[in-house]
């Protein structure tokens, strides 16, 4: 091998730990291709020479180390990604989570939010609202707060409009949100029944008796041996019957969880725990 | 088997942009059945394309041709193409992970994405391709690849449908081949018959 490009493997390799061992952010088992492009990424844009330089800037200066953590943690989003998505939940899921008097969904790694509010609003046109509770985890505290915020750059509601109607949307996509100069402010009545928090799907544990977990594009990033873990905690965090919800490209299929589910949307990547409510 | 010596290559990756389909189908379609390496693509194309682009080409080649899955192990003598809205990446154990990270100069797949990915992993043993497109997408890949001691071949402008893409990388890279649409298909084979002597 290259000379270079074996040292830098072992820099990269080094830097995963000491983020660890320093900040305890775990990434040791998360896809290597993708993180090492981010790190090469950060060291172009910065006036570090070397990954060894890098690893012992983020050892001594937690404001840089948590530039990178925002680098590591991909966090680009959209609202109604996938509309089929959204419009199959409407269609396959919400009927049957109608037959219950409480909901539950956990958006897990919802990023900065637009996963969630897009999920809000179909769920006040499915009148649902007022019986479920969204909780809203993501591992990293900063995209959570702007979640919280729920303002989003106006140049993107065009497509954000576009996406809404193809997901079967039911009203004016501008009932949702006032605009202000450059943002959009969605509206507050939305993030009524959401908890964001805090959880690390790595190190946190199980996230009790939900109806509906929508997890998508966060597993990609991760190897085989954690996205089984994942899947692991996901199955032991629904109740029987509950659904479980994939990005487009990730699946549940050949993975040690696959017989705990049922198909219900291949395409769509929803599944469902397989038992009776109690 | 005794006698196959080991191949100077492991991998062709592929970048397209407008006019990519016709392009692909050109070169796709004279591959032999026992094409020895892995064809790994990248066309830019609508995120919210189906599989069209897919099947047209499988239906064109002899060699099978399919859609990146996420973590899908790398086989020899098939052609995967990158999902739309995804970037593709490959693993150093030859797998391939997906990524939604932002589009790279408007473009996500992103040719470059690949291209940087795919050097790190083969090094030496990479053959990168620049087709025809109208934007610079590829130019950093290509130089990567060349960094890496690649192989770096770009389509011939004149032959492309949209020649910004390949005279870009022209440009910026002075590739080791540049060729004419209709020889690619060609070359790739040879380079692939070279490989089991
Ligand atoms: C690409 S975004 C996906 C956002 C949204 N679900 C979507 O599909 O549009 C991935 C998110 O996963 C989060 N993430 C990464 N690792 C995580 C972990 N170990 N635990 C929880 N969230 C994580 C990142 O912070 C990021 O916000």
């Amino acid at each position: 091998m290259d000379n270079n490009l074996e040292n830098e493997k072992i820099e990269i390799d080094l830097l995963i730990q000491a983020i660890f061992r320093k900040y305890g952010y775990d990434f040791r088992n998360y896809a290597k291709a993708s993180l090492s492009r981010r790190v090469q990424q950060r060291l172009s844009r910065s006036n570090l020479k070397t990954i060894s330089e890098m690893q012992h800037k983020l050892l001594y200066d937690q404001s840089f180390f948590e530039t990178l953590l925002l680098d590591l943690t991909i966090n680009v989003t959209e609202m109604f990604r996938d509309p089929y998505f959204f419009k199959a939940i409407r269609t396959s899921v919400i009927p049957e989570l109608k037959r219950q008097p409480f909901i539950k969904v956990w958006h897990a790694g919802c990023s900065s939010g637009e996963e969630v509010y897009s999920m809000a609003i179909l769920l006040k046109e499915e009148g649902v609202a007022q019986t479920a509770r969204i909780y809203a985890t993501d591992t990293n505290e900063a995209v959570l707060q702007e979640a919280e915020k729920g303002i989003v750059s106006i140049g993107k509601m065009q497509q954000y409009s576009r996406n809404y109607m193809d997901a079967g949307g039911m009203s004016s996509f501008s009932d949702y949100y006032t605009a202000r100069y450059e943002s959009a402010l969605l509206n507050k009545t939305l993030r009524k029944n959401v908890v964001f928090s805090c959880h690390n799907l790595v190190t946190d544990g199980v996230f009790g008796e939900m109806d509906l977990i929508i997890c998508r594009n966060v597993l990609i990033y991760f190897n085989d041996e954690l996205q089984n873990h994942v899947f692991g905690l996901f199955r032991d965090s629904l109740c029987p019957g509950g659904f479980l919800c994939l990005g487009s490209k990730e699946s549940l299929m050949f993975t040690q969880c696959s017989d705990d589910f049922e198909i219900v949307a291949e395409r769509e990547k929803i599944y469902r725990k397989k038992g009776k409510r109690g | 088997m005794e006698g196959v010596v080991k191949s100077k290559y492991r991998a062709v990756v592929i970048g397209a942009s407008s006019g990519g389909l016709k392009a692909l189908k050109t070169i796709l379609s004279v591959l032999p059945g026992d094409f020895a390496l892995p064809v790994i693509i990248v066309v830019h194309r609508h995120p919210n394309a189906d599989g069209y682009m897919e099947e047209s080409l499988d239906h064109k080649c002899t060699l099978s041709v399919k859609q990146v899955d996420e973590k899908e192990k790398i086989q020899n003598g098939v052609v995967y193409i990158g999902p739309p809205n995804y970037h593709v990446l490959i693993e150093d154990t030859r797998i391939f992970s997906l990524s939604v990270e932002e589009a790279v100069n408007y473009a996500r797949p992103s040719i470059d994405v690949l291209f940087e990915s795919a050097a790190d992993v083969y090094g030496p043993e990479l053959v990168g391709v620049v087709l025809t497109g109208n934007n610079d997408d590829g130019v950093r890949g290509l130089q990567r690849i060349k960094r890496r001691g690649g192989l770096t071949v770009v389509q011939t402008p004149e032959t492309a449908e949209a020649e910004s893409m390949p005279k870009a990388a022209i440009a910026a890279v002075d590739p080791d081949h540049v060729l004419p649409l209709k020889e690619i298909g060609p070359f790739l084979n040879g380079l692939s018959i070279f490989n089991i002597q």
